[in-house]
C-alpha cells in the first residue's frame, strides 16, 4: 500500500454515514449543501431588491414555505458547520494554503474559467433537480429513495460521459 | 425515540445547534478523507483515484443499514424521517446539468464549501459559480417552473419498487457497493497517478 496523507477511503465512508444516521436520527432528515446556498441568494435577493422578492414567483413561493426566513434554516446551520470542520481538518493535516489546483497542462486562468463555469451549472442543476449529491444523491440513496438513486445515476453517468472531452483539465 | 426533533425531544434551536455541530463532523470528514482536492475527486471519471466511490457509498450504506437498525431496536420511527420526492422530469434533468458541472469545476456544492475553507481559490470561483445558477433557476423561475414540478411520483422507495423488503434490498446494494469497490481498486491499480 502506497503511504497517503488523506483517511482511508472506507473510514472516511463510515465516519460520513455516521454522521447521516445522526443527522437522521436527530433532525429526521439527511445532509445537504445547496439548500444553505440557496438560503444566502434569497436573502440576498430579499435584501437587496425587497420589491422584487415580493413580487416574483420563485420568491413568492419560497416565502409560503419558509415563513421564519431563508436564513433560519437547518442547512444554513450545518453548512456553516462545514467550513469550521473543513477548516479544522486541514489545519491538523497542514493542508491549508492559498492556491489553484490544476492539472499541470492547463493554466490557472483556465482552471478558474471552467470551475466558475462548472459551477453555475452545479448551481443551476441543484435547483432542478432539488437537492445536489449531499441531500438528492446520497441523503436520498440512504433512506432508499428512488429519486435519490435516480440522481446519483444522473449525476455520475454524466459526469463518466462527459469526461473524455475534458480530460485534459485533470490528467 | 428518534428522530428527536419530529418527535419534539428538542427545540428548535436546539436542533440548529446540533446541526452545526453534525456540520463540523460533515466538512471534516470530507476533508480527512480528500473531497477539498478537485484533482482527486475528479480522480473518480479517469480511475485513477476512486475515493469518491468508496466515501460515498460506504458513507450511503452505513446510514442506511444504521436506520435500518435503529428502527429494528424500536430507536427510531422511519416514518417520521424525510424521504426525498421524486419528480421524475426534473431529477433527471437536474442530475444530468450537475454532472456536466461536476466534471467542469471538479466540485459539488458541499466539497466546494469544505475546499473553499482550506484556501482552494478554485473552490471559490466554484461557489461564486454555484450562486450565479441559483440565481439564474429563481430568477427565471417562471420559465421552467412546468418541467420542475412535472411527473411527480409521490416518496417512493426503490425497494417497494421493485417489490422487495428493505433488509434485503439493503443486502442487494452492499454486494453492488462491493463489486464497485473492487471495480475501483483494480482502476487505481490500472492507471496509477501520485497523489494530489
Amino acid at each position: 500500500m502506497k503511504k497517503t496523507k488523506y483517511l482511508n477511503p472506507y473510514v472516511g465512508g463510515v465516519l460520513l454515514g455516521l454522521v447521516l444516521l445522526a443527522a437522521n436520527f436527530i433532525a429526521g432528515r439527511g445532509l445537504g449543501a445547496s439548500g444553505a446556498l440557496k438560503s444566502v441568494v434569497v436573502e440576498a435577493v430579499d435584501v437587496i431588491t425587497p420589491k422584487h422578492a415580493e413580487n416574483a414567483a420563485f420568491y413568492k413561493e419560497y416565502a409560503d414555505k419558509h415563513p421564519d426566513g431563508p436564513m433560519k434554516s437547518w442547512l444554513v446551520f450545518e453548512m456553516l458547520g462545514v467550513v469550521v470542520g473543513g477548516f479544522l481538518s486541514g489545519a491538523i493535516a497542514g493542508r491549508l494554503k492559498f492556491k489553484v489546483e490544476h492539472s499541470p497542462k492547463i493554466t490557472s486562468k483556465r482552471r478558474l474559467v471552467f470551475a466558475v463555469l462548472g459551477g453555475i451549472l452545479f448551481g443551476f442543476g441543484s435547483q432542478m433537480g432539488r437537492g445536489c449529491t449531499s441531500g438528492s444523491a446520497l441523503s436520498g440513496m440512504a433512506v432508499l429513495s428512488v429519486g435519490g438513486f435516480i440522481s446519483t445515476a444522473a449525476i455520475f453517468g454524466t459526469a463518466y460521459a462527459l469526461a473524455y472531452f475534458v480530460r485534459k483539465n485533470w490528467i | 425515540m428518534g428522530p428527536l426533533l419530529p418527535n419534539e425531544l428538542i427545540s428548535n434551536n436546539t436542533n440548529f445547534l446540533l446541526a452545526f455541530i453534525i456540520g463540523i463532523g460533515f466538512g471534516f470528514v470530507l476533508e480527512a478523507s480528500g473531497f477539498s482536492s478537485s484533482r482527486k475527486l475528479a480522480g473518480v471519471f479517469y480511475g485513477y483515484d476512486t475515493v469518491v466511490l468508496k466515501v460515498f457509498f460506504t458513507g450511503a450504506i452505513v446510514a442506511m443499514l444504521g436506520m435500518l437498525f435503529f428502527s429494528l431496536f424500536g430507536w427510531m420511527d422511519l416514518n417520521l424521517v424525510y424521504i426525498n420526492p421524486t419528480f421524475l422530469t426534473s431529477v433527471i434533468l437536474g442530475g444530468v446539468i450537475m454532472g456536466a458541472g461536476f466534471i467542469m469545476g471538479g466540485f459539488c456544492p458541499g466539497t466546494s464549501v469544505c475546499a473553499a475553507a482550506i484556501g482552494k481559490i478554485d473552490a471559490m470561483f466554484f461557489i461564486i459559480g454555484l450562486f450565479i445558477g441559483i440565481f439564474i433557476f429563481t430568477e427565471g423561475y417562471p420559465i421552467w417552473e412546468h418541467i420542475y414540478k412535472a411527473k411527480f411520483l409521490g416518496f417512493p422507495k426503490l425497494n417497494e419498487l421493485i417489490g422487495i423488503s428493505q433488509g434485503f434490498f439493503a443486502l442487494l446494494l452492499i454486494i453492488a457497493a462491493f463489486a464497485m469497490f473492487w471495480l475501483g481498486e483494480k482502476a487505481e491499480k490500472a492507471f496509477p497517478r501520485e497523489e494530489y
